[in-house]
């Protein structure tokens, strides 16, 4: 049985078409190595099994950021104020996985309303790292990407807001891969902040990664901003990278990433150089920026996004209120964790009147001008390149205390957010922490153009193939 | 940065009660955050429009067609306190009860 567990989501797609495994043999094979989570990376686990699925992804279990909602299973956004709560409805991207065969193996652990970077502000406690299990995952998406990294699920979906797919796949060393803002429904998931959450993969490889993508894109009459990716997405063949240009950003903070993850990075440009891809530095100045305005613009939209939460609807509601404001001030105190009610906070005082113009309203026009960078590096260039993370995997605890130093661990994932640009996080190799200890996965960002999917899937295929990246959780204690 | 009297001020604002402790702590944590995003205000950004929305569409429009909605118990099915086919919640004024 550890056989299947072996196999890429292609590899399994393909043996089920062809009739050599069962699907619900692989469902099952799957479910059993679910039960085994010691990393608090699912919420709730599949009791059933499957049969009778056919499409590209028949019998494929996908481990579900808790954030989708799934009509009956317990949907809670990792709050203790939707503890419970069982959604009357599915969410586009479960849905649209279920007509391609895929289904649901388990609802995974996440930072609070996807507020965090990782997964220790979940109300039902941290996810673990795989490789190092007194160290996060990285988040939001942490559980998606630990269960996947840590030989729990064979795939798994989650949404970036700000980088919540790519830097847990980079610390967990597996691939993350966030669209366009468009590319993928947001029906069903649960809104963070609306104008930069995205749904994406997390997987072993970057075909596997492609396939899901593949069956979650499209426009989706629920969601108006929804567009798909014209001409949909194909499994990725190209081998080099000739005649492709790659820009390093000249304002790269060299000095303010870890010298092994430098190490990683300079690597990954020779291994693009080799392939006959061309590296060049180029000006991207206002990307620098990025935290600063991430951080009025999603907290100001959470704010509105989570008014919602107010006792009435669903979820949990405070007992004992004497009146309608005080149950609403007693619930989401109740409800809400430290990040959450700081974000919400942040996001009610940059709205606020007479603060609105110097926060909001310049934060937006920083957007702006990140985009507009972006823009001109992409009338030279084919690709952006970047270490996802400026650390490998952090230990538990170690953030927790200082917000602002939690928040720069998304620096270099929060411009293409705010670009709305797709980009891709795939193991480059492996580091040691700045601190010293056993080596731990390091992840290497491109990033493309709008809707060109296709193309960064092309560009990273070829990468990961010369890459070779092999390692795995408890083989990487580099002696 | 921010003192105690705003952070009392954004949480009614937002509908959050904070304890002394959170109080203290918000106050700090919330003017370090807006320390650093105050960088932005160095930027020179006279004529740059803001983004509202960063791919461009044109406005989406489908027919208007009825379609059945939620049966009601089953969008009263999660509520903490459904009564009469309704949500209830405590009264606005607390001395009408």
């Amino acid at each position: 049985m550890s056989g299947l567990l072996e196999l890429t989501v292609a590899e399994a797609a393909g043996r089920i078409a062809a009739g050599e495994i069962a699907a619900g043999e692989y469902f099952d094979a799957w479910r059993a190595a679910a039960a085994g989570d010691e990393l608090n990376a699912y919420l709730w686990r599949a009791e059933d099994g499957v049969e009778g699925t056919g499409g590209p992804l028949a019998g494929i279990p996908v481990a579900v950021k808790d954030i989708f909602c799934t009509e009956g299973v317990p949907t809670t956004a990792g709050s203790r104020i939707l503890a419970g709560y069982a959604p009357p409805y599915t969410s586009t991207a479960v849905r649209r996985l279920g007509e391609a065969g895929a289904r649901v193996l388990g609802k995974t652990n996440m930072d609070e309303f996807a507020m965090g970077s990782s997964s220790e502000n979940s109300a039902f406690g941290p996810v673990l790292n795989p490789w190092d299990r007194g160290r996060v995952p990285g988040g939001s998406s942490g559980g998606s990407a630990a269960a996947v990294g840590g030989g729990l699920a064979p795939c798994a979906i989650g949404t970036d807001t700000g980088g919540s797919i790519r830097q847990p796949a980079s610390l967990c060393g597996i691939v993350g891969l966030k669209p366009t803002y468009g590319a993928i429904s947001r029906y069903g998931m649960i809104a963070f902040a609306s104008s930069l959450d995205q749904c994406g993969a997390l997987t072993r490889d970057v075909t596997d990664a492609a396939l899901l993508l593949a069956a979650l894109q499209g426009r989706d009459p629920c969601d108006s901003t929804s567009v798909g990716i014209e001409g949909g997405v194909e499994a990725p063949s190209r081998e080099d990278l000739k005649g492709l240009r790659f820009a390093v950003p000249g304002e790269l903070a060299r000095d303010a990433i870890d010298s092994g993850v430098r190490a990683v990075f300079e690597a990954t440009l020779e291994t693009i150089e080799r392939l006959g891809g061309a590296i060049t530095e180029a000006p991207l100045p206002h990307a620098e920026h990025g935290i600063s305005a991430y951080y009025v613009i999603a907290p100001a939209e959470a704010s509105s996004n989570l008014a919602r939460y107010d006792g009435v609807r669903y979820g949990m509601r405070a007992e004992g209120a004497g009146d309608l404001t005080e149950m609403y001030e007693k619930t989401r105190a109740e409800g809400f964790g430290a990040e959450v009610k700081r974000r919400i906070m942040l996001g009610t005082y940059v709205l606020s009147s007479g603060y609105y113009d110097a926060y909001y309203g310049r934060a937006q026009r920083v957007r702006t001008k990140i985009a507009s960078d972006f823009a001109a590096a992409f009338a030279e260039f084919d690709f952006v390149v970047t270490p996802t993370s400026p650390s490998v995997a952090f230990g538990l605890g170690e953030k927790t205390d200082d917000p602002l130093a939690m928040y720069m661990s998304d620096f270099f994932t929060v411009p293409m957010s705010l670009a709305g640009l797709p980009a891709i996080s795939i193991p480059a190799g492996l580091a040691e922490p700045d601190g010293g200890g056993p080596r731990l996965p390091v992840g290497f960002q491109i990033v493309a153009p709008a809707f060109a999917e296709q193309r960064l899937l092309e560009a990273a295929f070829a990468l990961e193939r010369e890459i070779g990246f092999d390692a795995k959780p408890g083989e990487g204690a580099g002696g | 940065m921010i003192d105690r009297e705003q952070v009392l001020h954004v949480a009614r604002l937002a509908r959050l009660r904070l304890d002394e402790a959170e109080v203290e702590k918000m106050a700090g944590e919330l003017s370090g955050i807006l320390e650093h995003v105050d960088r932005i205000g160095e930027l020179d950004l006279d004529g740059v429009e803001p983004t509202s929305h960063v791919v461009e569409l044109e406005n989406v429009l489908r027919p208007d067609r009825p379609r059945p909605s939620w049966p009601r118990d089953v969008v009263l099915e999660p509520a903490p306190d459904p009564a009469d086919g309704a949500f209830r919640a405590p009264s606005p004024q607390a001395d009408s009860q």
